[in-house]
């Protein structure tokens, strides 16, 4: 039989049942034997309880999605059993906590009590290590794997350190044989291709943030918020020495307007946020874009409007990134796509904010944020960091006469000038003459062509129809389109993660094409609206769940639309 | 129109208290240069949006740094401002409207962590850019464009109202008395933490209480507002609360909390626990060995 080369496990359950530390741990051990691993968790925003499940992805080369199909389920009570039965494959394997319910034998599940099982170790808190020596034994996994996991992750250098090794790898025999018992087997997992680079193991929102800090960014102010609090406990935590402030504001009222004072004083600031927090940001952020002040605002979209989805993934967010206030305006973005991206999207933002002096927008969602994913270790060699044109030269400085970007004076230094909100006139006084509304904002407007000259991927160029992923719904595209290729179908690839504006010459291929389109998750198909205003002939496939989408549904969905779009019958 | 620039065209109405108050700001921030040898390029005039805070178009002489913002927001601007750059002096002037209504939200966190700016507040119980409408400060019973049956909330007292949320220096002046408003406003500046300064700044056009506040000995009018007497101990926090309730409008510091901490030097200390690291060690520290 040939070896598998993929392999998924969801964790499902409850709230506090350790499915998300199974999840991790499991990604973890993988990617510390040389596989590609990556997680996706999704939960409810209350502490305790609620339906949440971890799903874990093994491979042997670059894992790009969750994954569509399950190969274990562990069930950890009988409602996760129920609300997810349904996505294992056929020749899968459930198991589930036989302290919780009892199954017929049925030929594709068995049971085994996790706590008892795990008690009898002497340690309370192994039953997670009982259920990963299961699923090890499915694939074949030698038993070194989680032993070894198991030792890296307990030597703490504290007293009981043995006791805690020794309880959880009697554990893992546990499980293993309670899995032997029960007859399965998945059949073995091909063994690792070991990366030849560095990795690290890391979610979005960590890279994220080291992104920042790489880029130089000094300040940072932020309110809690699901799915964007990590970022600000991570600032809070290493944000710090001279020079450097983070704080945890009032609200994002505050937020906002705080990194816009201290962008205006000359340091790179940074917030993160998610929907309601843009909301109140609003204002703050016009004011940004009005007053000409550097300053990047995270946000890692959830499922809206309002308090919406909190914990869930959702990427609606795009029209208010692009127009997050009222007035002429319309914001630079740049989202990234998967794990890795987040850590250059960041160091971009912060280049562009710097170039443009204005206010930029990165948007990452939520299934970037808490995917934990092992991903080679970023080259801080090759990092670019940009720097605003700061005014050196006598007062008496006309800080807005330019008709594009021109140096920027900072507080200390000379060209003292009102950095203004309102209209305002060269000067930075307050106006209302028709001539200095037209020269302002088209002055606002030209900046932007500063930040046209970015990267994209672009694969079957010649083919006239071709697909455009935007953010975290790449990976599934990706892996989509991989199999369109392998099926033999024409179509196109694009992808960058510099939204708006647009590279330039993406731009002009984009119109050249018959048909682009566009996954994305959101009823509006919103990226695609947007495409269709720059004149391209953009389609969107939606999806809003609140989940990412599966790798078929995308293969199906495409081959459809292509297949109509050939027969002629082009729906725009 | 300013000496400085003829574009410019918002005027305060003849009369308007924030004439008055722009002069002693300009003393108190001349007194500050020479005090402190600091450049007036290192001052930053914060303004809120209202007539008041057009000011920071309309101050003379030599020009610090200003940023003219929006509506309510001029403290988590400073806030910005002075933690990103300690060494700049920070100046706020925003009317009763912005700083009591819409930036209401924003006293009580800076207050609490001792914020070290100066807020100059310009009290004329009214909105006066917006054409009259009544004010947090307005009295009860008022009739104003938004108040046609009269005004049905109480009036807020503010130095009460800063006292309570933990402000460490409170000054109350009156824009008629310019040379010794400007030193209330250079003492808000030379103290170590958040300071304001609520001044009586009259509306000519929609609320002129000059007389109220002064009296008028030919009509047998008391003046509302005096001085605090030498004797008063601003340090004292249960003397500060008597002579904020002991009527009228009292001139003069109010409060001047001792040994005043601060936010970035708190900042400073609490960081001394921290270990601040490279973006290459935090790297690092994800890292894991494949074996
Ligand atoms: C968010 C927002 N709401 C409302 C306004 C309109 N507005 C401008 S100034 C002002 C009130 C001004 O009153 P005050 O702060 O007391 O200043 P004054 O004009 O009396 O000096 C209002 C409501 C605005 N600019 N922004
Ligand atoms: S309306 Fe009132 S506050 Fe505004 S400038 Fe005139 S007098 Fe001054």
């Amino acid at each position: 039989m040939e070896k598998k080369k993929d392999f998924v496990v969801r964790f499902a359950g409850e709230g506090g049942q350790g499915m998300v530390t199974a999840g991790e741990g499991l990604a973890q051990a993988a990617a510390q034997v040389g596989y590609h691993s990556q997680t996706f968790s999704t939960f409810p925003s209350q502490i305790e309880g609620g339906p949440t499940w971890c799903q874990t992805r093994i491979a042997i080369t670059p894992a790009l999605s969750a994954g569509d199909e399950l190969d274990v389920l562990v069930a950890f009570n009988h409602a996760a059993y129920e609300g997810h039965k349904g996505e294992v494959r056929e020749g899968g394997v459930i198991v589930y906590n036989s302290e919780e319910f009892q199954l017929e034998p049925d030929g594709h599940s068995f049971g085994m009590p996790f706590e008892e099982l795990g008690k009898s170790t002497g340690n309370p808190r192994a039953s997670n290590m009982v259920v990963l020596g299961a699923i090890a034994h499915l694939v074949n996994w030698p038993q070194s794997y989680l032993q070894d996991f198991v030792v890296a992750r307990f030597r703490r250098g504290r007293a009981n350190d043995q006791e805690i090794i020794d309880s959880n790898i009697k554990a893992l025999s546990l499980g293993e044989e309670a899995a032997r018992a029960s007859g399965f087997n998945l059949g073995e997992l091909a063994s690792p291709v070991k990366p030849k680079y560095t990795q690290v193991m890391i979610k979005g929102n960590d890279l994220l943030a080291l992104g920042a800090v790489a880029a130089g960014v000094e300040v940072f102010v932020g309110y809690p918020i699901s799915p964007a609090t990590t970022i600000l406990v991570f600032m809070e935590r290493n944000l710090t020495g001279p020079g450097r402030f983070v704080y945890q504001a009032s609200s994002e009222i505050e937020s906002i307007n705080a990194i816009v004072g201290a962008g205006f004083a000359g340091k790179k600031a940074m917030t993160s946020t998610s929907g309601p927090g843009m909301s109140l940001m609003s204002e703050g952020i016009g004011m940004a874009w009005m007053a000409e002040i550097p300053v990047v605002i995270v946000n890692v979209q959830r499922g809206g409007p309002a308090t919406g989805l909190p914990t869930k993934t959702e990427q609606s967010d795009f029209l208010a990134a692009l127009h997050p206030a009222h007035g002429d305006q319309a914001l630079p973005i740049i989202a990234p796509g998967t794990v890795e991206e987040c850590f250059y999207a960041a160091i971009a933002a912060v280049n562009w904010a710097e170039r443009y002096q204005g206010p930029v927008i990165l948007l990452s969602d939520q299934m970037l944020s808490e995917r934990a994913q092992n991903v080679p270790r970023p080259d801080l060699g090759k990092v670019v960091v940009e720097k605003r044109l700061v005014y050196s030269g006598n007062n008496g400085y006309l800080r807005y006469e330019a008709s594009t970007v021109s140096p920027m004076p900072v507080p200390g230094g000379s060209g003292s000038y009102v950095a203004n909100a309102s209209e305002h006139d060269p000067m930075g006084d307050t106006t209302h003459r028709p001539d200095r509304h037209v020269q302002m904002t088209e002055r606002r407007f030209n900046k932007l062509k500063l930040l046209q000259d970015s990267t994209y991927e672009a694969k079957h160029r010649e083919a006239p129809i071709a697909v455009m992923p935007w953010g975290g719904s790449k990976g599934s595209m990706q892996e989509a389109y991989d199999i369109l290729m392998a099926q033999g179908q024409k179509v196109g690839w694009y992808y960058t993660m510099y939204l708006h504006p647009l590279p330039a010459k993406l731009l002009e291929e984009l119109r050249q094409k018959e048909l682009v389109l566009v996954p994305e998750l959101n009823y509006l198909g919103q990226f695609g609206s947007y495409l269709r205003s720059l004149g391209v002939r953009a389609e969107s496939i939606t999806q809003y769940t609140g989940l990412p989408f599966k790798v078929q549904d995308l293969v199906d969905q495409v081959t459809e639309r292509v297949r109509a779009a050939q027969g002629g019958m082009v729906r725009v | 129109m300013t000496s400085k620039n003829e574009e410019y065209d918002f005027k305060w109405c003849p009369g308007c208290g924030d004439f008055g108050v722009r002069r002693s700001l300009e003393y108190a921030v001349a007194d500050w240069i020479t005090q402190t040898g600091q450049s007036i390029e290192n001052t930053v005039v914060v303004a809120g949006i209202g007539c008041s805070g057009n000011m920071v178009h309309l101050l003379e002489g030599p020009q610090p740094f200003g940023i003219h913002g929006i509506h309510g927001r001029t403290l988590p601007i400073s806030f910005g401002i002075k933690m990103g750059r300690p060494d700049l002096n920070v100046v706020i002037v925003a009317g009763d409207g912005d700083f009591l209504s819409i930036g209401m939200e924003h006293i009580a966190p800076q207050a609490q962590r001792n914020l070290n700016v100066t807020a100059i507040i310009m009290d004329n119980a009214v909105y006066g850019l917006t054409k009259g409408q009544s004010s947090p400060t307005t009295d009860m019973g008022v009739v104003t464009p938004t108040t046609p049956y009269g005004k049905v909330e109480g009036a807020l007292n503010p130095l009460d109202l800063y006292l309570t949320l933990g402000a460490s220096f409170i000054a109350s002046g009156i824009s008629t008395k310019i040379r010794p408003l400007g030193n209330l406003m250079s003492q808000a500046m030379h103290h170590p933490g958040f300071a304001i300064v609520h001044v009586q700044s009259p509306c000519t056009t929609y609320n002129d209480n000059y007389e109220i506040l002064k009296g008028n000995p030919k009509k047998g009018m008391a003046p509302v507002a005096w001085d605090i007497p030498a004797e008063h101990d601003p340090t004292d926090r249960a003397a500060a609360h008597r002579v904020i309730h002991s009527g009228g409008i009292p001139l003069g510091v109010i409060y001047k909390q001792e040994n005043s901490k601060p936010l970035d030097k708190r900042m400073g200390e609490a960081w001394a626990k921290a270990r601040t690291q490279s973006v290459e060690q935090l790297l690092d520290s994800f890292l894991f060995k494949v074996s």
